[in-house]
């Protein structure tokens, strides 16, 4: 059985759903940010997938730029984790809730 | 040097302007002092123009000159400029209204001293004395309301200038929304003239061809209701008696030589859209308003109240004059009414100041040792209204009486309410004279009335002498002393001319001079010598000037005000509540989306992924089909 | 035929590591299972001959933002067992199964009913396939993409900036205790 283009499409569509639902769900800011995390990974995985269908370099390029910047949010994001969780630890994403309307 | 005729108003704008900005700072009297230069400069630069009107070809179609700023409103073929327009009838009612205005400026300087709100009079003088001349100088009907509005507005302002008394409050109040009606006829006039004629210029309106009877009929009318309205006619007189609450510089200005004569000049620059049968009406209404402000002047006391009636009657005199056809005579009468009437007006004033603020006539009385400069200008003031020759009054007011006699319909009888009120007129000043200046003292020693300052008597002297000699522009019986007559001619589409010979002249002259004599005589005897009972002199009905205000309150004030309620609740709930009910529409939906802000973090990520998810599924539908 | 047991090898890692992250307790196992899904997913990269992006994908990836994850739940104590109970938003456990069963739907549709995926558009970076996979790659981020590259590390300054803030201890413990049940 050829492993054609589409069978890494669906593992990268099962991956970004996954980790989408895992967003959703989850309470904890840190789990949360694992879960975007399988996401991105997901989508990288497609970016690949179509750089060897189509000959392109650049879709690797664009994994690369991926790669960097999910690096930097980590970043940001777990300080801003850090610096709330410290503060009243035990928080979970459901009692940020002051911007209520 | 006539292209210098937009400095005559820009002049006291800047003034108004100026006074806006540093007024409250310079103070009295540098403020004062501001204003009257700009006033000044603008009757310099009237005579300038003057001048150069004179230095044209005197051939009568040159002796108009149209100087346009800008197309103002410019819409479809409706064409509205920013124009003026110097031709003798303008040129004319400049000169005085400049000249007339510096002075009293001038006398304002003295009249105010002391007053907290010193530069603010000045402000507003200047832009009453801009209006005027913007409603002189406008080459159409549309830049004449301008400035028609302007002064409606600044009387307003200067009759109520000291608002904290109430009654000078309403009485401004009442002098804008009694001119309201009146502007409510000009505004109507010109729609209709713009719809027959295609244009509110007036060089192109004496150029078109007449229009049909009723419609310059009707036209007519209401111009002579807006006139009505500015110039105190029956029956929207009744604002100018209450008017004499602003300070008396303004009655002088406003109320006698100035805006109250915008009526007759709007009349007079529209004589070509007139038709006869509202000529009779006007002047009968003349004739009406000039006998019935006579009556209630005679029982008058305070001091400014018999110049207001007294104002109202002579410019019912100078309607009559129009509505007999001879506009040359009312513009003449405007000029020297200007002359005596700001005269009379200042001398009250003077008086006023002098006696510290009295202005009932009851508590007056020889005065004229104490305030000889006064006295003596009033004098000449008082035999000018009067119609005594060779003052300026007895010429232009027995031009009218002539005009009103060759009147075609009703002359005589015209002519003799005319005389009658002549009479009138001869009677109650000379009255006021001797109330003021001679017989018993009537005031307490520690009043110590004295002469005014010389800021207040130079006026009141040249306004004097303007009046002894002011007739000389127009007098009778030889053609090449009729300088007036001839300067206006090219006005004028049928050019009046007085048809009686000249034994009928003389006639009537000689007959109007002894109807004033006898009103002074009367007068001598009741108030001076006693020997006529002054009792039955002064009924009550005239001294409420016939109950007409009284009238007017109630029906105003009656079913008046209560139409007013239901408009006012109408606006109040229905209006109001649809707009309002708008809002609580809207507040309710936001309350209806509120639990929507939950501020879970994950509730907005929900949103975001169905509904990224829905936008991916339409675009895949595309793909997928 | 070695293709095919790779892929399904690699797939299966990297499912279950998925399905560990979201349904763990305890979030240090949700960072194990992380790990174990990256590294199936460079697996995948270097069946498809991306070597570079595989390396850089275990060691940036699993070894550093991984780590990173590891310390944070250390350092405040989170390693204690979360509740799992699937949110007091009752809506939310719907709205999640609505959106995963959808999503998978489109996206899976779209894969296997969409012959052409391509669109003809030109090529952005060159061949893929020509010379050595860094080489390649190298070539393409100094040239094509050299601002968006310097760019990103401005980015990761800017980011190294902005943690450090952050993270930074408040002047006064005072100031941390000041409302009760209200988060910063």
């Amino acid at each position: 059985m050829e492993i054609t283009t589409g069978w890494y499409l669906v593992l990268g569509a099962l991956l970004f759903v996954i980790g989408g639902t895992g967003l959703l769900i989850r309470r904890n800011p840190l789990v949360m940010l694992m879960c975007v995390e399988l996401m991105l990974n997901g989508v990288n995985l497609s970016f690949v997938a179509f750089a060897r269908q189509l000959d392109d370099i650049g879709g690797q390029t664009v994994v690369f730029f991926v790669l960097v910047v999910a690096a930097a949010e980590v970043v940001v994001g777990l300080g801003l984790v850090v610096a709330i969780l410290r503060r009243q630890p035990g928080t979970t994403a459901d009692d940020l809730s002051a911007l209520k309307g | 040097m006539v292209e210098l005729v937009w400095l005559i108003p820009a002049l006291p704008l800047l003034g108004f302007f100026l006074l806006l900005l540093i007024g409250h700072r310079v103070g009295e009297p540098r403020s004062g002092w501001i204003a009257t230069i700009a006033a000044g400069a603008s009757f310099l630069a009237t005579f300038v123009v003057f001048m150069g009107l004179l230095g044209r070809d005197g051939h009568s179609g040159d002796r108009s000159y149209e100087f346009i700023l800008f197309d103002w409103l410019p819409a479809g073929s409706l064409k509205v400029e920013a124009g003026f327009l110097v031709d003798p009838l303008s040129i004319t009612m400049a000169l005085f209204v400049t000249g007339v205005g510096t002075l009293i400026h001038l006398y304002s300087i003295g009249y105010m001293h002391g007053d907290p709100k010193y530069s603010k009079f000045f402000l507003y003088l200047n832009l009453f004395l801009f209006s005027m001349l913007m409603l002189v100088f406008g080459n159409n009907l549309v830049v004449t309301f301008l400035g028609w509005e302007g002064v409606g507005a600044c009387s307003y302002f200067l009759i109520s200038f000291w608002h904290q008394r109430e009654s000078a409050a309403t009485a401004g109040k009442k002098a804008f929304v009694t001119n309201r009606v009146g502007d409510w006829g000009f505004m109507i006039a010109t729609f209709a003239i713009w719809s027959a004629l295609g244009t509110v210029t007036y060089t192109e309106i004496s150029n078109s061809p007449a229009m049909s009877a009723a419609t310059g009929t009707a036209v007519s009318l209401l111009l002579f209701v807006a006139a009505a309205g500015k110039s105190a006619q029956l029956p929207l007189y009744v604002w100018l008696p209450d008017a004499m609450e602003g300070p008396t510089p303004v009655s002088a200005m406003v109320h006698a030589a100035t805006m109250v004569t915008s009526g007759v000049y709007l009349l007079v620059r529209m004589n070509s859209v007139l038709t006869d049968d509202a000529l009779l009406v006007i002047a009968v209404v003349g004739a009406a308003t000039a006998l019935f402000a006579a009556l209630c002047a005679v029982a008058q006391h305070d001091i400014k109240k018999v110049l207001a009636y007294s104002t109202v009657s002579q410019l019912g005199y100078m309607f009559l004059a129009i509505g007999s056809g001879a506009y040359v005579a009312a513009i003449f009468h405007v000029i020297t009414h200007a002359f005596f009437k700001a005269l009379l007006f200042l001398g009250s004033g003077s008086v006023i100041h002098g006696m510290h603020d009295e202005q009932d006539m009851r508590k007056m009385g020889a005065l004229r040792a104490v305030m000889p400069i006064t006295a003596g200008t009033f004098i000449v003031g008082w035999l000018a209204i009067a119609g005594v020759p060779p003052f300026a009054g007895f010429w232009s007011k027995d031009e009218i009486l002539l005009a009103a006699w060759e009147q075609k319909n009703i002359g005589p009888l015209l002519w003799f309410v005319g005389l009658v009120t002549a009479l009138l007129t001869a009677y109650y000043m000379s009255r006021q004279v001797i109330l003021v200046f001679f017989g018993q003292q009537k005031w307490e020693e520690d009043v110590h009335p004295h002469e005014s300052p010389w800021t207040m008597t130079t006026p009141l002297c040249v306004l004097a002498g303007a009046a002894v000699v002011g007739g000389a522009i127009n007098l009778p019986l030889v053609k090449d002393w009729l300088v007036l007559e001839h300067f206006l001619e090219p006005i004028f589409h049928h050019p009046h001319h007085f048809s009686s010979g000249t034994s009928t002249k003389i006639a009537l002259a000689v007959i109007s001079v002894v109807a004033g004599l006898i009103g002074i005589s009367i007068a001598i005897l009741s108030w001076l010598t006693r020997r006529i009972p002054t009792e039955r002199l002064e009924p009550e009905f005239l001294e409420n000037a016939m109950y007409v205000d009284a009238t007017y309150a109630r029906v105003v004030g009656g079913a008046g005000t209560s139409s007013f309620q239901k408009t006012a609740d109408f606006d109040a709930a229905i209006v109001d509540g649809s707009v309002n009910g708008f809002g609580r529409v809207i507040m309710k939906f936001g309350q209806l989306i509120q639990p929507t802000q939950s501020g879970y973090m994950r509730n907005y990520a929900i949103g975001v992924a169905v509904g990224a998810l829905v936008i991916v599924a339409v675009l895949a539908w595309g793909l997928l089909l | 035929m070695v293709d095919t047991v790779v892929f399904i090898v690699a797939a299966a890692i990297c499912l279950t590591g998925a399905l560990g992250v979201i349904l763990a307790r305890n979030p240090v196992h949700s960072a194990l299972m992380l790990v174990m899904t990256l590294f199936g997913i460079a697996v995948q990269f270097v069946a498809q001959e991306a070597h570079f992006l595989a390396a850089v994908q275990v060691i940036v990836y699993a070894g550093a933002i991984v780590v990173l994850f590891l310390f944070v739940i250390m350092l405040l104590g989170v390693d204690r067992a979360q509740n799992l109970e699937l949110s007091v938003l009752p809506v939310q456990k719907w709205a999640a199964l609505v959106f995963a069963g959808g999503s998978f739907a489109v996206l899976a549709l779209l894969v296997i009913v969409v012959k052409e995926p391509v669109t003809g558009a030109e090529a952005m970076g060159g061949s893929a396939t020509g010379d050595e996979n860094v080489r390649l790659l190298a070539r393409s981020l100094f040239s094509d993409y050299v601002y968006a590259f310097e760019l990103t590390s401005l980015l990761l300054v800017i980011a190294v900036i902005g943690a450090v803030v952050l993270a930074r201890k408040p002047k006064n413990v005072s100031d941390v205790v000041t409302e009760e049940g209200s988060e910063a």
